[in-house]
């Protein structure tokens, strides 16, 4: 981390989730709203089927971070709104949530990250940024 | 809708939630994130302490909450130290703020999670947007 420099764009990653996720997740965080699990009830509530957790999709911009950390435990500050939905399908092909990021500034021991983390076309967070200790 | 007098509360603080490494494999292993015993927690992980205390807000019947009205608008976490296998951590919310806005409420909320020693570990940031009923 001690390379990164202000512009410096980070090697995007991606990560395929499925339902089989969202069930893990959901058992090791408490966060057990079937919308995440079901698809009668997802789509009862008016979605267009099983999302994932809104935080699930932030753990993965986290993962992101991690990854251009160069290990854990650097991560400052982290967050995002929650725009749109991750649709994530039946089966093991699940869907595809990719997170970009750039090095916006490095000041004081600090690096901030703008990161972009969409599904398909769609931007699924809203302003998410990361600050790391390099 | 949500009282303004709901601005500035703070709830309860959350049970003592015990970090173990089965927890933490756990939640890497669901996130995909590489984990060692020997590392810190995934950075966020401590929102299944935070998720309690917001449960602790949503379950309280003076606040007029309904669980499935609320969708998780916003997350955001500032850590003083990475939290790690051993920690005993319990999380103290306030509510900051309660707008409206087309509708629904918008309640901004900040949890304190703490360690045994009473210490901030980090502090979380969520917004929960309420939608209003209509007596279903």
């Amino acid at each position: 981390m001690s390379t990164l420099e202000p512009g410096t764009d980070l090697p995007p990653q991606e990560y395929v989730v499925t339902r089989a996720d969202l069930v893990a997740y959901a058992a090791a965080s408490g966060d057990d709203n079937p919308i995440h699990q079901d698809e009668e009830i997802a789509r009862a509530v008016g979605l267009p089927g099983v999302i994932a957790h809104g935080m699930y999709t932030l753990a993965l911009a986290a993962r992101a971070v991690q990854e251009w950390a160069g290990g854990p435990g650097r991560v400052e500050q982290v967050g995002a709104k929650f725009t749109k939905p991750v649709v994530v399908p039946a089966g093991d092909e699940g869907t595809t949530v990719r997170v970009a990021g750039t090095v916006k500034s490095v000041a004081d021991g600090r690096a901030t990250l703008a990161l972009t983390v969409t599904c398909g076309e769609d931007k699924v967070l809203g302003m998410p940024t990361a600050v790391l200790r390099v | 809708m949500v009282d303004q007098s709901l601005v500035g509360r703070t709830f309860p603080p959350s049970e003592t939630y015990v970090v173990t490494r089965e927890r933490v494999a756990a939640f890497a292993a669901a996130t995909g994130t590489p984990w060692d015993e020997a590392d810190p927690a995934p950075a966020t992980f401590p929102i299944v302490v935070a998720f309690a205390a917001m449960r602790g807000l949503m379950d309280d019947p003076s606040v007029g909450i309904e669980l499935r009205r609320v969708v998780h608008g916003e997350q955001r976490f500032a850590y003083e130290r990475p939290v790690v296998v051993g920690d005993e951590l319990t999380a103290t919310l306030t509510v900051d703020t309660v707008r409206s806005l087309g509708g629904a409420d918008v309640i901004g909320t900040t949890s304190a999670v703490t360690d045994a020693d009473g210490a901030l570990v980090c502090s979380a940031k969520a917004t929960l947007v309420h939608s209003a009923g209509e007596g279903a």
